[in-house]
């Protein structure tokens, strides 16, 4: 089986971009399943219901979503394995810009749109920074000059990511990313013994652990302070 | 240059020799200012384990990337342009499997092809052919040539060398910057040498496609229908990289078309053109027409067709002339 984790900030397209895509796989052929990582809800596994692709959700909750996917993402890799899927795709939504899910030697996508302002690139940190492949979706709505300097502040970011424009409506570009997220000669049984390509934050206060007061007294842990003297 | 050697590089010497690398610390939020006596290893090594989990910074993966910037910059600088003169799409299949029969088609520097074909007939997959450089990888097995030759893999896969631009009726600016600064973002991030005179041509361009006038100090979301459609051609024309412009259906109201294609064409452009707007479609040189997923037929716009053109051109002046006397608040008599 073929793993693949895609994430990107809320909205920008993945669902649409993965729906699109899993049409294209499946005409060639192969099996393809979902699972889904969000932190409250989501509606997602419904709408890949619908297009009969099998789908597997899990909620955070008050877990850090980054944190729960990687405790979970083993299970669901025998599920797909079990069920003789050939290719898992994973969506989580990066919520904070801060994680990413991607695992070493796992083709990790980022999916990203025009919309959402040229210095976003500059904001996210790994999920975008160390993606194999950057998806800009939303190229339909905007100009040609924005589409090209916001590829350009991607490329700058990421300069070894093939970057990809895909139009979640229409699925326009889609059919050429799924020829990028399949290769027979690659396959794989269990992450087990696999690595994070980066390290999630440590951060851990009594907030984490379920602190609701506010006052300096109830901070403990791992607790840092605004700079309230600089200009910024 | 590996890792390695990139190390020991001192920034300064580094900036000084590749003076675009300054960006790609910029766009990382990593600050310049004060080291740049430092080695890279140096310049690194200042952030111990805390401020690189802080910063969510991997040291590793910066080398690489910087490596790759720079020789992807080197590549884009000391290239000699490579002008893409011709495409040639070769056959493929329909949806049904069926062999397209229209030989092989070639689209020349300067000519206007129009696309024309109900909604899902497959014009998109068409234009996606041309934009992927088909190889006959698609579901249409189409091959596409450029200039005549099976083309480098750059133009699949590098942002800074897309075959195709695009303008559609739908797209809109959604930046909050002056018509100015938008086109000056736009030519920093081409890297364009004579910024200020480029970016004058191109709102000079602008207003003479535009009816109605507006300043470079004209807010971009401010701007009329017309004039928005006018920059946008404008700036693509001349800013735009890309050998083939793409455009998807432009209403006639407020900017001249015919004058539009004629700037697209004269920086040497090949226009391909999807409407089916009448007077648009015979403006082409010829039209593909796309049936059930593949090319059905190419024509070439007849000489009777194109006398029809000035009819119809005739008739849309006509209908512009007492579009604008409305606006005016004049009374509508015979023109
Ligand atoms: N215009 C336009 N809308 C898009 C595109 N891609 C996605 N959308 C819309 O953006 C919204 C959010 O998309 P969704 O796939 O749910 O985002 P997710 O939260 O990242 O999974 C939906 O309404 C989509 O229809 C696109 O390329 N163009
Ligand atoms: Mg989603």
């Amino acid at each position: 089986m073929n793993l693949v984790t895609i994430s990107g900030p809320p909205s920008s397209g993945k669902t649409a971009v993965i729906l699109k895509t899993i049409d294209a796989l499946k005409k060639r052929g192969l099996k393809t399943a979902v699972a889904k990582f969000d932190c409250l809800y989501t509606d997602d596994d419904r709408l890949y219901e619908k297009a009969g692709i099998p789908v597997k959700k899990g909620l955070s909750g008050a877990l850090c979503p980054d944190h729960y996917f990687i405790s979970n993402i083993e299970e669901v890799v025998k599920w797909g394995v079990e069920e003789g899927f050939d290719l898992l795709v994973s969506e989580s939504a990066g919520l904070c810009n801060r994680c990413s899910p991607y695992v070493k030697g796992i083709r990790a996508v980022c999916v990203i749109d025009n919309l959402s302002g040229i210095n976003t690139p500059k904001k996210i940190g790994p999920m975008l920074k160390s993606a194999d492949i950057v998806v800009i979706t939303k190229g339909d709505i905007v100009s040609q000059a924005e589409r090209e300097v916001f590829a350009s502040r991607v490329n700058t970011v990421n300069p070894g990511a093939v970057i990809l424009h895909v139009n979640g409506l229409t699925g326009q570009g889609s059919y050429e990313l799924s020829t990028l997220l399949f290769d027979e000669s690659e396959g794989m049984e269990t992450l087990v013994g696999r690595e994070l390509r980066f390290p999630m934050p440590s951060a851990l206060c009594s907030y984490c652990l379920g602190e609701t007061r506010i006052g300096e007294k109830y901070q403990m842990g791992n607790v840092r302070k605004m700079d309230m003297e600089g200009k910024n | 240059m590996n890792a390695q050697t990139m190390g020991r590089k001192n920034l300064k010497d580094l900036l000084e020799r590749y003076p675009f690398a300054s960006s790609y610390f910029k766009d990382n939020n990593l600050p310049l200012e004060g080291n740049r006596d430092l080695t890279l290893e140096e310049y690194f090594g200042q952030f111990d384990e805390e401020a690189r989990e802080e910063r969510a910074l991997d040291v590793d993966l910066h080398y690489r990337q910087l490596g790759e910037f720079i020789k992807q910059m080197n590549a884009f600088l000391g290239h000699e342009e490579d002008r893409v003169q011709t495409v040639t799409i070769l056959p493929g299949t329909d949806k049904s499997g069926k062999g397209e029969e229209f030989g092989e088609l070639t689209i020349a520097q300067g000519e206007i092809v129009c696309i024309v074909g109900p909604t899902g007939s497959g014009k998109s997959r068409l234009l996606g052919d041309i934009e992927w450089v088909a190889q006959g990888d698609t579901p249409t097995s189409r091959r596409i040539l450029i200039n005549g030759e099976k083309p480098d893999r750059k133009w699949r896969f590098s942002t800074k060398d897309k075959l195709v631009a695009q303008i559609s009726q739908n797209m809109n600016f959604v930046m909050d910057l002056t018509v100015y600064e938008f086109v000056e973002l736009h030519a920093e991030s081409r890297m364009v040498e004579n910024r200020g005179e480029t970016i004058g041509r191109i709102i000079e361009s602008a207003n003479a496609l535009a009816g109605e006038r507006f300043t470079p100090e004209t807010p971009i979301t401010s701007l009329s229908g017309g004039q928005s459609r006018a920059l946008m051609i404008a700036d693509t024309a001349i800013l735009s990289k890309s050998p083939i412009i793409l455009i998807d259906e432009i209403e006639n109201a407020g900017i001249d078309r015919k004058q539009a294609l004629d700037l697209l064409l004269s920086e040497e452009k090949l226009v391909l053109m999807a409407t089916h707007d009448p007077i648009l479609a015979l403006m082409g040189d010829r039209r593909i027409v796309i049936k059930n997923g593949g090319i059905h037929r190419v024509i070439e716009t007849t000489e009777e067709e194109r006398e029809i053109l000035s009819t119809l051109e005739e008739m849309d002046r006509k209908l512009l002339a007492y579009r604008s006397k409305l606006r005016n608040g004049e009374i509508i008599g015979k023109l």
